[in-house]
């Protein structure tokens, strides 16, 4: 069985990539400053791999918050899992957002907990039991080389072993939508590889993924990957990444 | 119902029973001020009861001129319909009772003494009708109720329950607002943990119970506390005298009913604080997206 078979969300019929995101002259702003992103008029496949870059203060965090919803834009249309989520009820939110795995820039796992309740989380919000949980926890914290810190706290454990455990919170709900801001920016060369090919892995089996990252040398290392750049706020296209949706699954594999 | 005040372990680790807490004290204080003023409001109504009760059927004669054994009228009063039984109160009762105003001396003074009788109305009578006959069968007579002898005092306790009910109403707003502070405090504190759990899909419903469920603990914790020390206050204070108040006012401070609703109290304030708690999260929640 391929994964695209077990996964029937990674790709549309035929093989065609189907919209998974679709941004329609977006603006973002907080509170009564100026706009921090403009005229965003983009879509993102199913089962493509984005990275976004730019300069410092170009405003990559704030889509990223767009893309998790945890900002509304202030103006324009924001469609995410074919559903209009601009004014979407907040009480509609939730739902939506299991389906979206984030790591976060500055980590946020939380402090009393231990590193494989923190990774368990996501898990135990949508109503998974203990025991269901316990399995696939052990086993992702072992993935990303952290067995044997399952019952440490994040303040014992380096800015590296953070990172890798809000990876795994990202990603043990197998989410559709993946958003990562600098995943791999406390990691060495050998592990930010190992987290690249997670994410890669992730990709083949259906997840969209989405990562910020200055890094360029990321982006050589996935093959088909297709680059977003920010520049004040707009978005550039210098690929071609937003005229040319990605490759189907099928071809990269 | 309260399942949600037995979670998992998993989900109480997610906000932890910190140690040092004011809240718990705060609403034992209020418990056992609020039980120590309801206790004051009820032995206050128990004993207006009794003595209201018991001024109801009675009604008071001075007769100004006595004649023979047998004061003037009295033979009429026992015949009014309604009177029960009429009485004349002994002379040396009277002077006794004259003697606690003027002194020991009085009974030198040579003040005129009346003829003192006690009327019983019977049951089902009205007192204000039998008095008015009193007054049309013996004139001259000063005829007046216990009811409005003792209305001052009626009035007196009256308004000390409701000053009462209102220390009550009062306490109960307190602590209200202290639970609103204490549920923006854990929130302020859990600040963090509650985005990245809604960042990961978290309803407010499943932050919501977090929050009122510490709160509900804390208000039991805190207000068994204060019902026991409120118990043992009220043991020490009303034990002794519970003969005196018994005998003054002619049955128990405190009846079990009583004793119930003072147990209910903690109960009360805990259900109250939790619905607070669970309104004020809900509306910090609603600010956020």
């Amino acid at each position: 069985m391929s994964p695209c078979e077990r996964i029937p969300w990674a790709l549309g019929r035929g093989g065609t990539l189907t919209t998974l995101v679709e941004f329609d002259s977006v603006g973002l702003r907080y509170g009564t400053g100026g706009e921090v992103l403009r005229d965003l008029d983009f879509r993102l496949a199913k089962g493509g791999f984005y990275f976004l870059t730019g300069p410092s203060g170009a405003g990559k965090t704030s889509l990223l918050k767009l893309l998790y919803l945890a900002q509304r834009p202030t103006r324009g249309r924001l469609r995410v899992f074919g559903e209009e989520l601009s004014e979407a009820d907040r009480d509609v939110l939730p739902s939506f957002r299991r389906r979206i795995g984030v790591v976060f820039q500055d980590f946020r796992l939380v402090r009393h907990l231990s590193a494989f309740d923190n990774v368990a989380l996501p898990l135990r919000i949508a109503g998974h039991s203990d025991a269901e949980v316990e399995g696939p926890v052990r086993e992702m914290l072992a993935w990303v080389g952290l067995a044997d810190r399952a019952s440490a706290r994040p303040a014992t454990l380096s800015g590296g072993e953070q990172q890798r455990v809000a990876i795994a919170r990202a990603v043990i709900g197998r989410p559709e939508l993946l958003v990562a801001d600098e995943p791999t920016g406390n990691v060495d060369a050998a592990m930010a590889t190992r987290l690249m090919s997670l994410f890669e892995g992730l990709n083949q089996l259906g997840t969209t993924v989405v990562v910020a990252t200055h890094d360029l040398s990321l982006i050589a290392g996935v093959p088909g990957s297709q680059l977003l750049r920010l520049e004040g706020g707009r978005l550039v296209d210098p690929t071609g990444a937003l005229r040319h949706p990605p490759r189907p699954i099928e071809a990269r594999a | 119902m309260i399942a949600w005040l037995f979670p998992a372990e998993s989900a109480r680790r997610l906000l932890p029973d910190g140690r040092g807490r004011a809240t718990p004290w705060i609403i034992a204080i209020m418990t056992f001020v609020t039980i120590v003023i309801a206790a004051a409001g009820l032995a206050l109504a128990n004993a207006a009861s009794l003595v209201g009760s018991a001024a109801e059927r009675q009604i008071s004669v001075q007769l100004t001129e006595a004649r023979g054994g047998d004061p003037a009228g009295l033979g009429a009063l026992r015949r009014i319909p309604g009177v029960a039984e009429a009485r004349v109160v002994p002379e040396a009762e009277v002077r006794s009772t004259l003697e606690r105003w003027l002194g020991p001396d009085s009974e030198g003074l040579g003040l005129p003494l009346p003829v003192l009788v006690e009327v019983k109305v019977a049951p089902g009578a009205d007192t204000e009708r039998v008095a008015e006959a009193l007054r049309s069968a013996v004139p001259g007579a000063r005829v007046s109720t216990y009811a409005q002898e003792l209305a001052p005092l009626a009035r007196s306790l009256a308004a000390l329950q409701w000053l009462a009910l209102g220390l009550i109403v009062l306490m109960a707003t307190a602590t209200s607002a202290a639970v609103v502070l204490a549920a923006r405090g854990a929130l302020d504190t859990h600040r963090g943990t509650i985005e990245v759990m809604h960042g990961i899909g978290a309803t407010d419903r499943q932050v919501v119970l977090l929050f009122q469920r510490r709160i509900a603990l804390d208000a039991l914790l805190g207000g068994a506390t204060g019902a026991a020390a409120a118990a043992l206050a009220l043991l020490m204070v009303l034990g002794p005298a519970a003969g005196l108040i018994g005998g003054l006012a002619g049955g128990a401070a405190l009846s079990l009913s009583d004793l119930l609703l003072l147990a209910a109290i903690p109960l009360l304030l805990t259900v109250l604080a939790t619905v607070v708690a669970r309104v004020a999260v809900q509306r910090a929640l609603r600010a956020t997206l």
